[in-house]
């Protein structure tokens, strides 16, 4: 190990930026690389350089090791930090990098190894004492071998990818006649995703918690542990909300689950930042999952309760240095939550968006860490994490208001987001009990997205209404139209008709900052109290309500509200989808030239914008289009012929409309 | 007063509540009513003053419970795409949109107004054109007037815009004709010289409407439609796209000004109903400017005529106005400060609160007939935009001599106390009793009481019947009547317009821009 003072930064988003920020405190170069779509990205422009290291995908670019070595060297830099995914958790890659004389920050390749394959990993801590999960994680892998074990561990179980992560390769097996066919699939998907259709089965866990360990080890060989984290709350296999530390964690259950997760650590004399995942089921009893050999997405909470920088720390240990900390020295302070702002559908089984952030502002003084800005571009090569929001307060109640707070005037519009279902989860009642357990999203209807009801739309109009009074106001004569004067008629006064899908609302301005508003039968009198921005204040029934809203053009208006975020489209500012101009299959030549070509018969089916012929006149070519569906009938005209302006060409009898 | 613009709303409100009875009909044939395009047309939030909102009250009928102001027209200065327009829509949801005496008066009147300041003239179009069953043929030689204003707009290089909403018959058809752009709608927007009836009655040729006159031949066949659009809504929306490019650049920034610090909402409370009660107009005039911040001309001479430098809405204004009569050197005084006001290029604003020019030996002796004449003169001939609005009395020459409508002042607005005539109703009647008295002394009869009686209040009736706001404006005398308490806002708009009507450079041409 050595000094080093420039590091290559082998990852992107968020926790590139992350990564960056932590090196630039430390006064050491960053260096980072970047594919055909993130040349824009904010990563790119936070390092001191940046290397393009190929083609958007990621199989061509932030997972080959070879692009990741030469940019290195390319660079002058000395040490790679992985990030979390890519390349992190490659053994291959951590020795590639020590043959290039490159520090790589993380643990050695053979620790990376012995825990990257979970029936290895799971054998290991079976020996070193450490609590596994009752199951199977042997050699054998036929599927006799593996149906004759489910017997003994019992139903229901889980089959795993022994090379996996993040749920796939992973299924759930209520019943011993489901197995053959969930060994069929695991295999088939555990091979695509990580080249190997090794399996492990192990029982399930049932109203079990995901509790994980944070550990530290240096090459004096120290190990501590920084105490641990709950990420129960999943879907799809996936965190999506992390807290620190666990809502019924113990000081006697903390001091057993450390000992566990060092006792892991040691058993490959884990150097860097490792987390050790366990099950924590209903009765306190905790059973060794795996153990990740690099920085988790969200070690953000680990650094709020702590105090401590763990990339810092990560830095640190790259270069030789001791942590110079004892597991005395380490306090744990508070409660921190991180939620995870994804670019996903959760009413479409979270299915990833991508487009562009027309607004990306969180207005928050909570941290947040994110890899994108207004105007970036989500893309579909990679995780559609946005930004991870993180609140710390001296109890789990108030760090938990000040997510909901800064969640509720966030503006992220553009694309749809997880904004709503993080709201409902972090409103729910059992999750602000504290009682979310991995089945907590399975049993709970968050994903559910209400339609626009009355209020919502009142509220809108009013918005939109505001935004273009105020925009015409900054346009041509109206630029000197004193703010006095907006709201105002001299007799009757008018309503401003929006509509929303199948809702209408009539705004009547009743004074500068008050309105009228009718939907569908219900009357809205709405007072602005306040607006500077996109943020704006209103009063409605008595009731405050704080909302962002953005117009991206004169009739697309994004809305958040408290509690539900909308993008709207006021059909009164749209013109109608249009039919496409049809004529009457009567062809005639345009003006007097030369027909060069015909290219159909009497006969043939042709689409509208099908090319008939070719008539050159003036010195240029003039296509002859079909202008209806239809099968011509008559070709009036020869291929060489001179043909007047305004002569009959084609005919084309229409097809029969079909019955509705 | 609040009595009286309680029932200045219920006015307002009749034309709007009768056009939108008709939505079942509109709605059946694909349409919007006819104040739906026009909010769709504008820009929401800003300002709107409607011209003529009484125009042909009581006109249509002596009874005042069922006449519908306002005729068959809305018009008014409004913003479209951030561009300040005249605007006119026809309301066809009244009468088919058929042009009445007050629809044609409010029409022309946009027209006028769009020369004079410099807008843009829209006309959303859809009528039934002339009623033919009250056919006069004086309607139909003045009604030419309609289509040379709106060549005369395009030779000044004022843009004139029109949507075919509908039927756009004979003379109705060259309204499109004569705008420099159209927008037709498909399938409703028709212009023909002769529809299908006088079509066969004329030379017996048959033939449909569409094929007479439909938007879509008109867009595709005789060019006299530029933008076809699918339904009156994208109509609306073509238009303001074309008003938007339209490149009606902007001359005037806001500029800093101070809120009055007396509420103007206190107006109501302030004038009194009866012009007889006296109050001091610059209770009112302290509640309209800026800052309440006022300079007082010559406030020891010609005490009840009020002369006062300020700004509205930062535009520098001078105001007249009256506490009374006007005597010999009241006229003086606002001849001087009117030439003042001219040599600075400064507007002005009348408030007309006066019962005429003194009468009497003293003042006649003093010269008022002179006097009150250099003050008319002055007025007539003043350089500047001027702004008369109908506080209060307005009686005798003191009508002439505070910019009238007889003077053409750029705008005329009326407050719904106003009361305006050659004298008031008493006075005339007492007049003809004198007049009466000496005739019998002459031919030394008694004069009968019960005539005298009868008389008396024939002539009463006859001159205040006719002196109301609501009666004048009904009669097409002033641009329309308002709420007190919006005063100031609608002088703070007009003052803008105005201001930039006089300053705006036109590109004018010989004949206007042909229709090709």
């Amino acid at each position: 190990m050595s000094a080093f003072d420039t590091v290559l930064i082998a990852n992107r988003g968020e926790i590139a930026c992350r990564i960056i920020r932590t090196l630039h405190d430390m006064e050491l170069r960053a260096v980072a690389v970047y594919s055909d779509a993130d040349k824009d990205a904010p990563h790119v422009q936070q390092a001191d350089q940046a290397v393009h290291i190929g083609a958007s995908p990621a199989t061509e670019s932030y997972l080959v090791a070879d692009k990741i070595i030469k940019a290195a060297k390319q660079s002058g830099a000395q040490a790679i930090h992985p990030g979390y995914g890519f390349l992190s958790e490659n053994a291959d890659f951590a020795r590639a990098c020590a043959a290039a004389g490159l520090v790589f920050i993380g643990p050695s390749a053979d620790a990376i190894a012995a825990m990257g394959d979970k029936a290895v990993a799971k054998r290991r801590m079976l020996d070193a004492g450490v609590p596994c999960v009752p199951g199977y994680q042997g050699a054998a892998q036929d599927d006799a071998t593996l149906i004759q074990e489910a017997k003994a561990i019992g139903y229901p179980l889980l089959v795993k990818a022994a090379a996996g992560g993040g749920g796939r390769g992973m299924r759930l097996v209520e019943h011993s006649k489901d197995l053959p066919d969930a060994l069929t699939d695991a295999r088939v998907e555990a091979l695509s995703a990580f080249g190997s259709d090794t399996l492990i089965l192990e029982r399930a866990v049932p109203n079990a918690r995901h509790v994980e360990v944070q550990i530290f080890g240096d090459t004096q060989g120290t190990i501590l542990h920084l105490g641990e984290r709950d990420c129960s709350v999943q879907r799809r296999h996936q965190k999506i909300i992390e807290e620190a530390p666990c809502p019924v964690m113990t000081p006697e259950l903390r001091e057993e689950m450390a000992a566990a997760a060092v006792a892991a650590a040691r058993s490959v004399d884990y150097v860097g930042a490792g987390t050790v995942e366990f099950l924590l089921d209903a009765a306190g009893v905790f059973y060794f999952l795996e153990m990740n050999t690099r920085l988790q997405v969200e070690h953000p909470v680990t650094e709020l309760i702590t105090g401590l920088d763990l990339v810092a720390l990560q830095i640190h240990i790259a270069q030789g240095t001791p942590l110079g900390l004892s597991q005395d020295n380490i306090e744990l302070n508070g409660h921190a939550i991180e939620v995870r702002l994804y670019a996903e559908d959760p009413a479409q089984d979270f299915l990833p968006q991508t487009g562009t952030l027309d607004r990306f502002d969180l207005l928050s003084d909570l941290r947040v860490d994110s890899g994108v800005v207004t105007g970036s571009t989500v893309s579909p090569f990679y995780d559609p994490m946005l930004a991870k929001v993180i609140a710390h307060g001296p109890d789990r109640e108030t760090a938990r208001r000040k997510i909901v707070g800064a969640l509720q005037e966030a503006a992220v519009f553009g694309l749809t987001t997880n904004r709503n279902f993080l709201l409902r989860v972090l409103q729910d009642e059992s999750f602000a009990a504290g009682e979310a357990t991995t089945q907590f999203l399975s049993d709970t209807t968050l994903t559910d997205a209400p339609g626009l009801s009355p209020q919502h739309a009142a509220l809108a109009a009013v918005s939109q209404f505001q935004i273009a009074r105020d925009l015409a106001a900054r346009r041509g004569t109206a630029k000197g139209v004193p703010g006095a004067l907006l709201n105002w008629t001299s007799a009757t006064a008018l309503p401003t008709p929006f509509i929303y899908d199948d809702l209408r609302a009539e705004v009547t301005p009743s004074g500068r900052h008050s309105y009228r508003v009718d939907v569908a039968g219900e009357r809205f009198e709405i007072d602005c109290i306040s607006r500077a921005g996109d943020r704006a204040v209103f009063e409605i029934a008595g009731n405050r309500q704080t909302l962002r809203a953005m117009a991206t053009n004169g009739a697309q208006l994004h809305i958040a509200f408290a509690d539900r975020q909308f993008t709207l489209t006021n059909r009164v500012r749209t013109y109608a989808q249009q039919d496409a101009v049809l004529g009457k299959g009567e062809l005639r030549a345009p003006l007097h030239g030369a027909l060069i070509e015909i290219f159909v018969e009497t006969g043939d089916h042709v689409k509208a914008g099908d090319r008939l012929a070719l008539l050159e006149a003036m010195k240029m070519q003039h296509e002859i289009l079909a202008d209806i569906d239809g099968t011509v009938a008559m070709i009036h005209a020869e291929a060489g012929a001179q043909i007047a302006a305004d002569a009959p060409l084609f005919e084309i009898s229409p097809d029969a409309l079909a019955d509705d | 007063m609040l009595a009286l613009i309680e029932d200045l709303s219920r006015l307002n409100a009749r034309a709007p509540a009768l056009s939108a009875s008709k939505k079942p009909r509109f709605e059946k044939r694909g349409q919007l009513l006819p104040r739906e395009r026009l909010t769709r047309l504008l820009d929401p939030g800003l300002p709107w003053v409607e011209i003529g909102n009484l125009a042909g009250y009581l006109l249509d009928t002596d009874d005042p419970e069922k006449s519908i102001p306002g005729g068959t027209i809305i018009a008014g200065i409004g913003y479209v795409s951030g561009t300040r327009c005249a605007v006119v829509v026809d309301d066809s949801g009244i009468q088919a949109g058929a042009l009445t005496t007050a629809g044609g008066y409010r029409l022309e009147r946009l027209q006028e107004i769009a020369l004079r300041q410099k807008l843009p003239f829209l006309h959303l179009v859809e009528s039934a054109g002339g009623d033919l069953l009250n056919y006069t043929v004086e309607a139909f030689i003045n009604g030419g007037a309609l289509f040379a204003n709106l060549a005369r707009l395009s030779k000044a290089g004022i843009p004139t815009l029109a949507i075919l909403h509908g039927s756009s018959t004979a003379g109705g058809a060259y309204m499109p004709g004569l705008s420099d752009y159209v927008v037709g709608v498909k399938g409703r927007g028709q212009a023909f010289l002769a529809g299908p009836p006088l079509l066969k009655a004329a030379t017996g040729e048959i033939a449909s409407a569409e094929e007479l006159g439909g938007a879509e031949m008109h867009a595709t066949t005789s060019g006299l439609v530029d933008y076809l659009a699918e339904d009156d809504a994208e109509a609306v929306l073509t238009l303001r796209e074309v008003v938007g490019r339209l490149n009606w650049t902007p001359i005037t920034d806001g500029v800093e000004f101070a809120e009055p610090t007396l509420p103007i909402d206190d107006i109501a409370g302030i004038v009194p109903v009866d012009y007889r009660t006296p109050y001091d107009v610059r209770e009112v005039i302290a509640r309209l400017v800026d800052g309440s911040d006022l300079t007082d001309f010559k406030p020891r001479y010609g005490v009840s005529t009020i002369c006062i430098q300020a700004s509205i809405f930062g535009n520098p204004v001078g105001i007249i106005s009256n506490n009374g009569p006007i005597d010999p050197a009241g006229a003086t005084k606002a001849a001087q400060f009117i030439q003042l006001m001219d040599q600075a290029d400064t507007p002005l604003v009348f408030l007309q609160n006066t019962t005429g020019y003194l009468v009497g030996k003293d003042y006649e002796q003093a010269g008022m007939i002179k006097h009150g004449a250099k003050m008319i003169q002055a007025v007539t001939n003043a350089d500047v935009p001027r702004i008369t609005l109908m506080i209060g009395a307005s009686f005798g020459a003191g009508n002439y001599g505070m910019c009238g409508r007889g003077y053409n002042p750029d705008f005329v607005f009326s407050w719904p106390n106003a009361m305006t005539g050659v004298m008031g109703g008493e006075q005339a009647a007492t007049v003809m009793e004198i007049v009466a008295d000496a005739q019998a002394a002459r031919k030394g009869v008694t004069p009968d009481a019960s005539r005298r009686a009868a008389q008396r209040e024939r002539l009463t009736q006859l001159f205040d019947g006719q002196a109301s706001a609501f009666y004048t404006s009904g009669h097409l005398l002033d641009d329309g009547v308002i709420d007190p308490r919006d005063s100031r806002k609608l002088l703070g708009l007009l003052l803008s317009v105005v201001s930039e009507g006089r300053i705006r450079k036109l590109k004018p041409n010989s004949f206007g821009v042909a229709r090709l």
